[in-house]
């Protein structure tokens, strides 16, 4: 059975080139960049070359670029480097609708006595701009809101909020790992201090991330241990995947035209579709500002997994907010913090694309969704023949 | 992604007797869509008391589905009387177990069963019993206590997985500890003959093994039992634990604390250099 991904948010193919890129530096050219002899120094000059691919991709200056094993890890690293040098600061500004990587680092620094201003999303997962400005205080040490929500695709005016913190002298973080590769953006223009990316989700492989911190900025590592990244990341290199992420950049560059029309196209083929072939289902985040690649649509009266299952028979790999595939009881924070009704919210399932995709595999998905609907829908007790869901199920 | 056995997936893709019945005369319905499953259980009882025919409609997992679709296949052909007898674990087994966190979909199940047949024998339909402990998923002391009994549940993590309860905001997890010691406690007087010196060593030893030392594994520690004289336990601490300044704590809280609840509440326990 052909596989069909459509769940690049949660990670992506790595490229053919990247990998080909790859391969040299896990079989003869193993040498450690910190060497002294040529075995190791020719692999130090590749990975200063895709600390320049990088940087080009971001509009960052190379030795802003910090090498990590994650986007979690660049989020955790960012977050405490504020904390550790903003002394005596013990305030942090977020969204309510991070990922855990953010979420989780954050209630547990509450629970360590910093106190924790998470900002409220309206219907569509458009932040509360104003109750951001006003969440802004003195003993703030840093606001980080991620840049393209990973559920529903929702892009946030970071750059205007990270001109707020700005004007107030207060670190700015932003979680880009969604947005990286999918949309460009510039930070020799930007106002933001610290950004985080994640290599898998950009066709690099997984157990890579940047860090990137503007230069002047003050920073406290995270690990500490060798010289590796001027002393900011201690650690051996992971010098493949590091070389890995400066090609999957390069491509990233080369590609963001496609990502946007051609993926773009298809995302939205395949949600006018389903929007049109199956009744009440409606589209998850703000349509008119979200990421090229990312459809989250709820289908009223059913439960998520139980979609993701079916498809799974056919192939179909997306994503779902429902509760039972979280792991946890409830469903998704994000759509929560939305206000979807427990009606949608349940049944929501996050198709998100990427340049691999093709007009076949979407026609493919059309076609099988209908059916996987109606017949969870006929097993339903909320749901009514006539089309209509039962309003008590709210 | 859960791992589910192949009955579970077959069920799940080919669920039996699925769909409302319209000349139903017994009909369950528990769950709701906040919760995240809802089940509506129907059945035709004849003049004999046998059941006849049953179907039901779920909202929700795979899991939820097939534990509705297996309760039905359980059911057609049983009489009220063998069919008050089916408990959740029942279910479970008919498909070949339920991973943990899923338990609670054969839960639903039995009490959407309970319902069914409360509502064929005309009793009211039963206001919920007992007082809400968790406030997220509608769960009261007596649907715990019942679940903890029943399964021989003990920690939290447990409950959460047979009934949601504590699974949202986690504000009655003390609450749900509290009602794990009561039932507890209550259970401990009737299986607790006498011990002779040889019982309680083994007892102690074995509730070493089996209660305390994965924990002190798990931090690098361990401990070793030198000795019982009437109801004091001589132990002395090793490798981690040996030079843990925590140690003493652990020896309170954890030691004692679990071989009175397992062997003897009059136990006390000693530390002993070796």
């Amino acid at each position: 059975m052909k596989t069909i991904y459509l769940d690049n948010n949660a990670t992506t193919q790595v490229a053919p080139e990247v990998l080909d890129a790859m391969l040299p530096y896990l079989r003869e050219q193993y040498g450690n960049p910190s060497s002294a002899y040529s075995f190791g120094g020719q692999v130090a000059r590749k990975i200063r070359k895709a600390r320049e691919q990088v940087a080009a991709l971001i509009g960052a200056m190379p030795e802003e670029i910090i090498f990590t094993s994650c986007g979690s890890e660049s989020d955790s690293s960012a977050v405490r480097s504020a904390l550790a040098t903003e002394t005596g600061r013990r305030h942090i500004v977020t969204s309510r609708v991070e990922h855990p990587a953010i979420k989780a680092l954050c209630s547990h620094l509450s629970n360590k006595g910093y106190l924790v201003t998470e900002i409220p999303v309206d219907g569509k997962g458009v932040l509360d701009m104003e109750r951001y400005r006003e969440s802004l205080t003195p003993d703030t040490a840093i606001a980080s809101i991620m840049w393209a929500n990973n559920e529903t695709g929702v892009i946030f005016p970071v750059e205007e909020a990270a001109r707020m913190a700005k004007e107030r002298g207060i670190l700015f973080h932003s979680d880009a790992v969604q947005i990286t590769g999918k949309m460009p953006y510039d930070m020799s223009k930007s106002s933001i201090d610290m950004l985080s990316v994640s290599g898998h989700k950009l066709h690099a492989p997984k157990g890579i991330g940047i860090l990137y911190v503007r230069k002047g900025t003050k920073f406290s590592p995270f690990l500490i241990g060798g010289h590796q990244e001027k002393g900011r990341r201690g650690g051996t290199e992971n010098t493949a995947s590091i070389i890995g992420l400066g090609k999957a950049c390069e491509l990233a560059l080369r590609n963001m035209d496609t990502e946007n029309r051609e993926v773009k196209s298809l995302r939205d083929r395949l949600e006018s579709e389903l929007l049109k072939r199956i009744p009440n289902s409606h589209v998850n985040g703000d349509i008119s500002n979200r990421l090229p690649n990312t459809s989250n649509i709820s289908f009223e009266s059913i439960e998520g997994e139980s979609i993701l299952l079916m498809m799974d028979e056919l192939g179909i790999c997306a994503s779902s907010g429902s509760a039972c595939t979280s792991g946890s009881l409830q469903p998704s924070h994000v759509l929560r913090a939305m206000g979807v009704p427990f009606t949608m919210a349940h049944g929501s399932v996050r198709f998100s694309l990427s340049i691999y995709n093709n007009e076949e595999e979407i026609d493919f998905v059309i076609d099988k969704m209908p059916p996987i609907i109606e017949k969870l829908r006929a097993l339903s007790p909320y749901w009514k023949p006539d089309g209509k869901a039962c309003a008590s199920g709210e | 992604m859960w791992e589910y056995s192949d009955k579970v997936k077959e069920h799940f893709l080919n669920p039996r007797n699925a769909g409302d019945m319209e000349d139903a005369n017994a009909v369950g319905e528990v769950g709701s869509m906040a919760c995240g499953d809802a089940l509506k259980l129907c059945l035709k009882v004849d003049e004999e008391g046998k059941i006849a025919d049953a179907s039901f409609q779920t909202f929700g997992c795979a899991s939820a589905i097939a534990s509705a679709s297996a309760l039905t296949e359980m059911l057609k052909g049983k009489t009220v009387k063998e069919a008050e007898k089916i408990t959740n674990q029942d279910i479970a087994d008919y498909l070949g177990g339920l991973p943990k966190e899923k338990m609670h979909c054969s839960v639903l199940g039995r009490q959407a069963l309970e319902q069914a047949l409360a509502n064929y024998k005309g009793e009211p339909v039963k206001e919920q019993e007992g007082e809400i402990v968790c406030e997220c998923f509608g769960v009261t002391d007596l649907e715990i206590e019942r679940a903890i009994r029943e399964n021989n549940l003990s920690t939290v993590e447990e409950v959460t997985n047979y009934t949601k309860a504590g699974g949202g905001c986690e504000n009655c997890h003390d609450t749900i500890r509290n009602i794990i010691a009561t039932v507890r406690a209550e259970e401990k007087p009737a299986v607790k003959p006498r011990l002779s010196n040889i019982k309680k060593i083994k007892m102690i030893e074995e509730t070493l093994e089996r209660e305390i030392r994965p924990s002190l594994k798990h931090d690098g520690g361990d401990i070793e039992l030198i000795d019982v004289i009437g109801n004091r336990v001589l132990v002395s601490p090793r490798r981690a634990c040996a030079t843990c300044r925590a140690s003493q704590q652990t020896l309170k809280h954890l030691v004692e604390a679990k071989l009175r609840e397992f062997v003897s509440p009059e136990l006390v326990v000693e530390e002993v250099s070796s």
